[in-house]
């Protein structure tokens, strides 16, 4: 089973401006869990696209209702790649994110284009998806939602991320209507993650019971 | 920032300042010059893949967007 997400975001930001951000955005306040970055391979194509891939390595945020279910050696710290191809002649970016550990618990899978805003040619828009999925049995389900719930706040945290080194790099403060309107959608995440961690702790607690009846 | 290999920061924060510089000021705006940050990048990877190999990180033979192929509107 898959948990589909479908998003659209905008930085009022031009594009240029948010592609040189895209290589600059860690560290920032809103990352304190992402714990390395490196590039692992880039090359400009003939036809003049930079494709790179880097590799993160972050912390691995589960909840405690998790721990009695999976393993106790369980590594703290997940690896993910992110491959992207950064297009200047059709000022696109599309990136492919994904985990390459912690595959066989949860899945996640995202995929981003950035490219010029159509109502706001100096503003950007990011068209993101993520599929998330979860094979564990009986757990499935509590723990896609735990991931959805995760993504959606990861969200929250990259933009503003965006945000602050965006401001930092035109030396000025996030604009008033960006952070009003970010800390009603943290409200809005916060609230729906909270819904997800206790619909997922009632599902996971069902699904110990059938376990015990088999 | 730090690199995954605990000694390659230093030769990463140098080549990522050559590239930003390159990237805004060249590669965005059409220039197609080349890339002048290819020595320094050579010496960052050196140590990176080193410290890739003794981590176990799995990263061997995994295709470019791999598993974006089996997704719609890829």
């Amino acid at each position: 089973m898959v948990k589909y997400f479908l998003g659209l975001s905008v930085l009022k930001s031009s594009w240029d401006q948010v592609f040189v951000a895209f290589w600059q955005r860690y560290p920032n306040p809103y990352s304190k869990h992402v714990l390395t970055e490196d590039i692992l391979f880039r090359e400009v194509t003939p036809d003049n696209r930079l494709i790179s891939r880097r590799l993160l390595t972050k912390t691995n945020r589960a909840p405690r209702w998790t721990e009695k279910y999976l393993p106790s050696n369980m590594a703290r710290s997940a690896y993910i790649i992110e491959d992207s191809i950064v297009d200047p002649q059709s000022r696109t970016l599309t990136t492919f994110t994904w985990n390459i550990s912690h595959a066989r618990y949860m899945a996640v899978e995202e995929r981003c284009v950035y490219g010029v805003n159509p109502d706001n040619n100096s503003w950007t828009e990011i068209k993101r998806e993520a599929w998330i999925s979860s094979n564990l049995f009986g757990l499935s389900r509590a723990l896609q939602e735990f991931g959805l719930a995760r993504f959606k706040s990861s969200i929250t945290k990259t933009m503003k991320g965006f945000q602050f080194i965006l401001a930092k790099m035109q030396g000025g403060t996030p604009s008033r209507t960006l952070v009003e309107t970010a800390k009603e959608a943290t409200d809005k995440v916060k609230e729906t993650a909270l819904a997800a961690s206790e619909k997922a702790k009632d599902l996971a607690s069902q699904a110990q019971k059938k376990q015990q009846y088999v | 920032m730090n690199s995954v290999g605990e000694g390659c920061t230093e030769l990463k924060r140098e080549y990522d300042q050559c590239f930003n510089r390159w990237f805004a000021e060249k590669f965005l705006k059409g220039d197609r010059s080349g890339d002048p940050c290819i020595e320094m990048f050579k010496n960052y990877q050196q140590c990176v893949q080193k410290a890739i190999k003794e981590k176990d990180i799995p990263i061997e033979g995994v295709e470019f967007m791999g598993p974006n192929k089996e997704k719609p509107g890829s």
